[in-house]
């Protein structure tokens, strides 16, 4: 009999416990972000889709299209076409990522001999199709660099021109 | 199923792929008489990816990203696995800082994963609240390790031989803002979970497994040790640098959902510890190995590192041939070893008490299937 | 004006103003309440719930509604036609007449029974036939154990409930509702029943089906439970039903222990308002803060604590009564 008034009041006052930290965040300050109003900003480590460091000195980026980070890539999705400007420098006419398929592991990134790729801030990455998801850097750079008041880098001129297709579909800028 | 004519007693209810609380797509065939489940058969497969086959067509970084995949919540452990045993297998010498952030890293994320199941198991025993403030503090840690790793869920963040990136004073106060919160919060959660009435009901002396039973199903992680057995790979097999943390294996007595809540609870204060501790011996020095080949091409042999995941032993056994891919990758996942057990503790009881039991083993269905 | 007057007058002008205000009175009092639910949940869990459309939401319920309506009403193929359909209309109508008795401030009455209590609790017995039937004409297993649930759990909570009850009842002498309020003249009667106000608050919690004893909807064990099969404006009538049960329920608390619509300054039917809001508020807040029990516990609370706590409380009732 006592254990059972015993049992009926512990478990009474335990629920009033309970009913005590529910109540005590209610009065608390909201912690989530109304997003589309309110933004966070993005933590400097956040792992966008790579696009290429505008390099100051030179005013364009230091890509030498050896393709290293083609090849690391465990989901073979970038692309990248080197056209040879002189005998000793080689230049991409093509660096397009098909984003939707990236795990985001920032090899091609580490692997690149020219440190010439870095994580973009870019988080709203939905799309309508999967076009809307390939990422064409040299657009990218382009665009960066007009807003720096730079001189745009012209996409280089490939040497033989075999009915070359555009690349597929529209690209992102 | 049944024929005509022929009086029927039990039937069969489908548990699953989709139903809220199979935390993700598993299915479970019930054969049911009334309320009372008389036969539980858990049917996987609905997540396969298969990662182990992908391994044997890729060569050893591309396999990285696959890890923070196969179990999402503790990514980092996988992480860890793999690169130990490719490091085991190459020999490749991991710096002590690295060592050292690899731990804190891992453990933040072991917290976080163990949030994430106090948080869903009251989601499936009806309780909402208690989730989202788990989410909160998870959220914390999330953050944290955005800050090092640039990702908020599946990590990619060890590489063989060190981490690639540092972390930096901000992340260190980060860290000890978030142990002083966190222990401050295990005053709510006791009074808003573990003493509640309804709670301890729903979870004394309900799917309780016996130590005979967790050696014979090759149980591992707080499965095995809600039961009683100090089993932890963290202290039977040290790897790492954790024999130079001070840290204590929390068990169980009974063997029951409560014990294992229990040790999930005690399990995040000791992490916290390990974290501490980490944190305060932190060397100098450098994050990566020296002499990192471009192109991993380790000799033939073959290796097995274990690794302490949230839920249990992870084991990466990698077979090489000398080539630039393995030739075999097997990957021992904790939650397929836990789940096998359900059939035989599921039976006789009712169907809430199987949503408690299975939400107890703590599947990531991701995981089992691979 | 004259000639209106004269209707209102009349017992058949009373009854058609009444159920239109109560037709009224219940939307108003469901979208209320929704939005109240949502927004009591959200700010337990340090979120700010709707926010979007109107003032802090306040008109989300609306869309809702408004989407609700514009669904598909989808009747699976194997179902029982004719009870399938009808369960939605069954569960709404006893929950309407139930407000016929509620005494709102002094004269705001629809029809003042001598039988009042009786009127209320006898419908609201009958929801679980809606629920039964809504299960039973599903088809569906998850749903067929939510009525067998929900059947199970409203016999087992009726009794306690009507045995709490009948401490005040014994103290007025009287079933009519109003009388009820006025023998709380001096003090409420959650002073000298503090424990049949407990009871009370426990029963009606399972009589509604709220967490922690929503076992014939138990999301994550049952889906749905009952209306897992029930699409656009026939899962919105179930849901209607629920809070306007809630409402209900309330409303009975402040008659019975927290003085009906007495109260300083204010118009009785303010106060009334405010008991029965902070009645539901507290039911809110069981629900965010507890776990769901299991079902044979359920039951076993209820045979075991909370029909001999009533029965104690009524004999201890009838005994201060005599001796007094």
């Amino acid at each position: 009999m006592v254990t059972y008034f015993k049992e009926i009041l512990t478990g009474f006052y335990s629920l009033l416990a309970g009913m005590a930290v529910t109540i005590k965040y209610f009065v608390k300050p909201i912690v989530t972000v109304q997003y589309p109003r309110q933004k966070l900003s993005m933590s400097p480590a956040y792992r966008g889709h790579t696009e290429f460091v505008l390099d100051l000195e030179t005013g364009t980026h230091r890509c030498i299209a050896c393709e290293m980070c083609a090849r690391i890539c465990p989901s073979q999705l970038i692309t990248v076409e080197g056209v040879k400007i002189d005998p000793k420098k080689k230049v991409p006419r093509k660096y397009v990522i098909e984003y939707q398929y990236c795990s985001l592991c920032g090899l091609c990134v580490e692997s690149c001999p020219t440190k010439a790729l870095k994580f973009s801030e870019e988080y709203r990455l939905a799309g309508f199709s999967r076009e809307d998801c390939v990422v064409d850097l040299l657009a990218r750079l382009q665009a960066q660099q007009q807003r720096a008041g730079l001189a745009v880098t012209p996409r280089p001129e490939a040497r033989r021109e075999e009915g070359e297709a555009k690349p597929e579909g529209e690209v992102k800028g | 199923m049944h024929e005509p004519g022929q009086e029927e007693k039990t039937y069969v209810l489908n548990f699953g792929p989709q139903h809220p609380s199979t935390h993700g797509v598993l299915r479970v065939e019930l054969q049911m008489e009334g309320e009372f489940i008389t036969k539980a058969a858990p049917d996987i497969g609905y997540g396969h990816r298969g990662h182990e086959h992908m391994a044997e067509n890729r060569n050893y970084q591309q396999f990285l990203p696959n890890m923070g995949r196969v179990d999402y919540l503790h990514a980092l452990a996988y992480n860890q696995g793999y690169c130990m045993a490719v490091e085991k297998l190459t020999g490749l010498e991991v710096p002590e800082r690295a060592e050292f952030i690899r731990v804190i890293t891992a453990e933040l994320n072991r917290i976080a994963s163990h949030l994430l199941w106090v948080g869903a198991y009251l989601l499936d025993l009806g309780a909402f609240t208690p989730f989202l403030y788990c989410f909160d503090d998870r959220e914390n840690i999330l953050d944290l390790l955005d800050r090092v790793t640039g990702s908020r869920l599946t990590y990619c963040y060890y590489r063989f031989g060190g981490v690639p990136k540092d972390i930096d004073d901000e992340f260190m106060a980060g860290c000890r803002a978030f142990i002083t919160r966190l222990r401050g919060r295990f005053k709510d959660y006791d009074d808003l979970v573990t003493k509640n009435i309804i709670f301890i009901k729903r979870t004394r002396d309900i799917g309780v497994i016996s130590k005979e039973q967790c050696v014979r199903y090759g149980l591992t992680g707080p499965m095995v040790r809600g039961s009683g057995i100090p089993y932890d790979i963290r202290k039977s097999e040290p790897y790492s640098v954790y024999p130079r943390f001070d840290f204590e294996i929390p068990i169980g007595e009974r063997g029951d959902i409560m014990d294992r809540y229990l040790v999930r609870i005690r399990e995040m204060a000791q992490s916290l510890r390990i974290i501490e501790q980490a944190l305060d011996k932190l060397p100098d020095g450098p994050i990566m190995a020296e002499k990192v080949p471009k192109r991993i091409k380790p000799a033939a042999g073959e290796v097995y590192q274990a690794v302490e995941t949230a839920r249990g032993e992870f084991g990466c056994y990698i077979v090489s041939e000398g080539d630039i891919k393995p030739y075999r990758i097997k990957l021992r996942v904790p939650s397929f070893g836990n789940l096998s057990i359900l059939p035989e503790i599921a039976v006789d009881t009712l169907v809430a008490d199987l949503v408690a039991i299975l939400g107890s083993i703590d599947v990531v269905v991701p995981e089992i299937d691979r | 004006m004259d000639n209106l007057v004269r209707i209102l007058g009349t017992d058949l002008g009373r009854m058609l103003a009444g159920l239109i205000g109560v037709i009224a009175l219940v939307s108003v009092n469901a979208l209320f309440l929704i939005w109240m639910e949502r927004k009591v949940a959200a700010h337990m869990q340090l979120r700010p719930g709707p926010m979007e459309v109107g003032w802090h939401g306040a008109i989300q319920t609306i869309a809702d509604a408004l989407k609700l309506m514009g669904k598909e009403l989808i009747t699976p193929a194997e179902v029982d036609r004719s009870v399938y359909l009808l369960a939605p209309i069954v569960v709404f109508l006893p929950v309407l007449l139930s407000f016929l008795v509620i005494p709102f401030s002094q004269t705001l009455v629809i029809r003042d029974m001598n039988v009042g209590v009786l009127l209320i609790l006898a419908f609201a017995a009958l929801t679980v036939l809606a629920i039964l039937m809504a299960g039973w004409a599903s088809n569906n297993k998850y749903a067929v154990f939510g009525s067998i649930r929900s059947v199970a759990q409203n016999v087992a909570y009726e009794i306690p409930l009507l045995i709490t009850v009948m401490s005040p009842i014994l103290m007025v002498g009287s079933y009519r509702l109003t009388d009820i309020v006025a023998a709380q003249e001096k003090f409420w009667f959650i002073v000298s029943q503090p424990l049949a106000f407990i009871l009370y608050i426990t029963c009606a919690t399972a009589e509604t089906n709220r967490a922690p004893f929503d076992l014939p909807e138990a999301e994550s064990e049952l889906v749905a439970g009952f209306h897992t099969e029930y699409s656009g404006m026939r899962f919105g009538l179930f849901f209607l039903a629920e809070y306007t049960n809630m409402f209900i329920v309330a409303a009975l608390a402040t008659i019975f222990f927290l003085g009906g619509w007495r109260g300083p300054v204010l118009p009785g039917w303010v106060w009334f308002l405010l008991k029965v809001y902070a009645i539901i508020f507290l039911i809110m807040w069981f629900r965010w803060t507890f776990p769901r029990v299991r079902f044979d516990q359920l039951i076993t609370f209820a045979w075991k604590i909370l029909i001999p706590l009533a029965f104690a409380n009524l004999l201890l009732t009838a005994l201060v009564m005599k001796l007094m």
